[in-house]
């Protein structure tokens, strides 16, 4: 039988240290959902959405009642609406209706994000890629929920860097018409290398092609329960503090596991994965940047921080894949810098700077992520931030994305206020040096020789 | 037979567990296994207990509970058992 110490272990990781589940995300396949014509397919999209959630927030409340555990958000991704409109939509106007439409869905489902505004350009654009991603701008500032990726290079593919031009601009646009909200409409639009199918976490969760009709996918966090117990083994070897990682690492995704299976079962909609992720909040006491001092670094971004986070990563990792059948998703810290107060903290004493953060994308999950710059940034600036981190998944293997937001209006120095879980942003300074010439080449960049392996 | 944990986290005081008992008895609910313990000055009790005879479900108990920890000037929680099984065992 369970003994009292375990219980209170549990609760005070509850309680204390902001153990909990951060979103059970339903999958939802949208592929038979293509009418006749735009308003029929948007019908059949409101349709099949509100109709296959509709019970997803209760359901949650009520697991999250049952365990005594918080589940933060309760979310929803679709299949990237590309494919689903491509041949109904023949205007962006005409895709901005079916983002209308997944936000009423979302709306009337309780949940606070929608996930699948996307397109999957790796290699090169269909017209209705290209229309969503023109799309993007206006899509992401005339709704509230719905949350937009695209897929602009792989490992298997190169780097398409028509999308990744197109999509310099896009960020751009989509800044200047959410600026009176410090152009927030970027901190829902995700650029990815290597997209996971199966990723639960906003802004980039879509419903891959590969998936089953509907899936519950769960990310759980907790980099408040790993900061604590590492506390308890400062000064000792690298061995003792790997060993504390994975097993907390263990256990908190045990906890996802548990409500995943008790999802899946509600809700009759099958276990997909579970993604293990640190994922911080501005909340004291839950950020990535904490855990990284408490392993010995005076700020994130002081020499030494690759090294630690690449063992944290590597940690956090192995504990969770022995915690659940099916570990998936993104899986690894996440170091957004507007979501973490200690990494806004680093960014203001001028520790951590852009390139020190492409370096920790390198050994991370994901990339850079939340990052505020001024508003006067070009849109072949971005573009090369985003190709320079493609290029670090393609040829990495690995899962990298930019969220980048020029801040319209301001400058380094000053702060973009986001809100809620977004938190706010110091604006960072960006190289300025040009790479016109390099973004205006036309194409796209090969895939690397270790990608033929057949 | 599901089980529930009980927890029961504040200062200590006469009658707490007598409160919570009476509660439990009249609701058809069986104790198997009471353990506490003082962590940092604070009083923790745990009960295991068998909630499948009694007439209300879990929410209800666990709203009650609550409520009756609030009058102690505790708090008190009602989980389900799998949350502990699945964190600390393999």
């Amino acid at each position: 039988m369970i003994g009292i110490n375990e219980v209170i272990e549990t609760n005070d990781m509850i309680r204390h240290m902001n153990l909990d589940v951060r979103t059970i995300t339903m999958g939802i396949s949208l592929l038979d959902c293509v009418g006749a014509d735009l308003s029929d397919t948007c019908d059949r999209i409101y349709r099949k959405i509100t109709e296959s959630a509709k019970d997803l927030v209760h359901t949650g409340n009520e697991i999250s009642r049952k365990y005594g555990i918080p589940i933060v958000n309760k979310r929803i991704s679709v299949t990237p609406i590309a494919l689903v409109g491509g041949s109904v939509a023949k205007s962006e106007d005409d895709f901005v209706e079916i983002a209308k439409t997944l936000d009423n869905a979302a709306t009337e489902c309780g949940v606070n994000f929608i996930g699948g505004y996307s397109a999957l350009v790796s290699k090169g654009m269909t017209p209705a890629d290209e229309l969503l991603i023109r799309s993007i701008p206006k899509a992401l500032s005339v709704t509230g929920r719905v949350c937009s990726s695209v897929n602009a290079g792989s490992t298997k593919t190169g780097i398409n860097m028509d999308a990744i031009r197109l999509l310099g601009e896009v960020v751009r646009e989509t800044a200047e018409l959410t600026k009176d909200q410090d152009s927030i409409g970027c901190a829902k639009l995700v650029v990815f290398c290597n997209a996971p199918d199966d990723n639960p976490f906003m802004a980039g969760a879509f419903h891959g092609v590969t998936e089953a009709d509907k899936i519950i996918n769960v990310g759980v966090s907790g980099p408040g329960v790993v900061k604590r117990a590492i506390e308890s083994v400062r000064g000792e070897s690298f061995e003792v503090l790997c060993e504390t990682i994975k097993k907390t690492a263990f256990k908190i995704t045990r906890v996802g596991q548990l409500v995943a299976k008790e999802a899946s079962a509600m809700l009759g909609v099958p276990f997909g994965i579970i993604d293990l992720s640190l994922a911080p909040t501005p909340a004291v006491g839950d950020s990535v940047g904490e855990i990284l001092e408490e392993i010995g670094l005076e700020f994130a971004g002081a020499p030494g921080t690759t090294a630690a986070l690449a063992m944290l990563n590597d940690q956090v990792k192995k504990g969770g894949v022995m915690a659940s059948s099916y570990v998936g998703g993104l899986s690894g810290a996440f170091i957004p810098v507007s979501e973490d107060q200690r990494m806004i903290d680093a960014v203001e004493a001028g520790a951590l700077t852009i390139e020190k953060l492409e370096a920790m994308t390198c050994v991370c999950s994901v990339g850079l992520d939340m990052l505020a710059v001024p508003g006067d940034t070009k849109a072949t600036t971005i573009s090369g931030i985003i190709a320079d981190e493609m290029a670090l998944g393609m040829v990495n293997q690995k899962t990298t994305a930019v969220r980048i937001i020029p801040v319209i209006g301001k400058k380094v120095g000053d702060k973009a206020q986001f809100g809620g879980l977004l938190g706010y942003a110091p604006i960072m300074p960006v190289n300025e040096f040009s790479c016109d010439a390099f973004i205006e080449r036309k194409g796209r960049i090969p895939a690397p020789i270790h990608s033929f392996k057949n | 037979m599901k089980k529930t944990i009980i927890t029961v986290l504040g200062k200590d005081r006469v009658g707490i567990i007598a409160k919570v008992c009476v509660y439990l008895s009249g609701n058809n609910i069986n104790i198997l296994d009471i353990a506490q313990t003082i962590v940092d000055g604070y009083f923790n009790m745990m009960m295991v207990v068998d909630c499948s005879a009694s007439s209300k479900d879990h929410d209800m108990i666990a709203d009650e509970l609550s409520e009756i920890g609030k009058e102690l000037g505790v708090q008190i929680l009602a989980q389900q058992e799998e949350i502990f099984n699945m964190m600390h065992r393999i």
